[in-house]
């Protein structure tokens, strides 16, 4: 029975879209291309860096497919693929909801006992009313 | 420690993480809370968006509990569970802890300690991992967590392709 939505390449793929965002040139290139397609030259632009150095970034942003290259053969630009972070920050929900998120509703329901706890105890020792 | 709702997490021993939390009842309460499954399936309901269709809950020494939460939109599971090791009701509960998709491994052994003050009760959850890099896992994906915030405002942006993307990579197979 498989339990897990995810396919058995789902960990290593979430391996590689973590690694690919634990650096901040690399996810200023993925903010820059949330808002649209851009060649390696446009990308480069606003880093001070060169275009090998840019080049080697997306590389890695590629291989985890968070990047993919367009269809114009002269500007190859690079478009940003949804999908891995998607999934990445789907996954990351689950385990902040286990640890942060999991006893909120819990607060909820002991006032909800506790009120009913308190109508019991009062039929209880005053019996003739109501 | 005195706020109700405030989580505190610290690391007691290299193989060890311990969660304290305050509610604002008596531990009977909260004991029956953690224990009946009628109550826990009101409030352990998952991340938004999912819901809690089975939880079982053999509450015995030996006695096994299994718990699944759903994902609403797509049918997406987890599931975890483990057995009994101590049941001192209404203070103390030993079980071991599984997911279904392993995000540490190996299994963890979770103390669970319910102490009262007046009508308030202070939870003291400590997970005992297999190995340091078990513990390290947990840790590191806590950490990242805190990374995700700031990712939250980019995936909102991509929101709607993104949803999609996952959808379609989240189909049972």
């Amino acid at each position: 029975m498989q339990l897990s939505g995810y396919g058995q390449k789902a960990p290593r793929r979430l391996d590689a879209t973590f690694a690919a965002l634990a650096d901040p040139t690399r996810r200023a290139i993925l903010a820059r291309l949330a808002s649209g397609e851009a060649s390696v030259a446009e990308l480069a632009e606003p880093f001070a860096m060169s275009q090998p150095a840019i080049s080697k970034h997306l590389k890695v942003l590629e291989s985890a497919g968070l990047v993919s290259r367009g269809r114009d053969a002269q500007r190859r630009p690079r478009r940003l693929e949804a999908g891995p972070l998607a999934e990445a920050t789907e996954w990351l929900e689950r385990y902040r909801w286990f640890w942060e998120g999991r006893f909120e509703r819990l607060d909820a329901l002991l006032d909800e006992l506790k009120a009913k706890g308190k109508r019991r105890g009062r039929t209880k020792r005053r019996g003739d009313h109501r | 420690m005195k706020n109700v709702g405030a989580l505190e997490i610290t690391t007691p021993s290299d193989r060890e993480i311990m969660m304290t939390r305050e509610f604002d009842a008596p531990r009977r309460l909260v004991f029956d809370a953690f224990t009946k499954p009628e109550l826990v399936q009101r409030w352990l309901l998952g991340p938004p968006g999912w819901s809690m269709p089975v939880c079982e809950i053999d509450l015995r020494v030996g006695g096994r509990y299994r718990y699944v939460w759903r994902r609403d939109r797509d049918g997406t599971k987890m599931g975890m569970g483990g057995v009994y090791r101590e049941i001192v009701a209404p203070e103390r509960i030993v079980a071991t802890e599984r997911f279904d998709e392993a995000w540490y491994p190996g299994e963890a052994v979770g103390t669970t300690v319910l102490g009262e003050q007046g009508t308030r009760t202070t939870l003291t959850q400590t997970m005992l991992y297999e190995s340091r890099d078990a513990r390290d896992a947990v840790l590191k994906s806590d950490m990242e967590k805190g990374v995700a915030a700031s990712y939250d405002r980019l995936a909102a942006l991509l929101a709607w392709p993104g949803a999609r993307g996952v959808e379609q990579r989240a189909q049972p197979s």
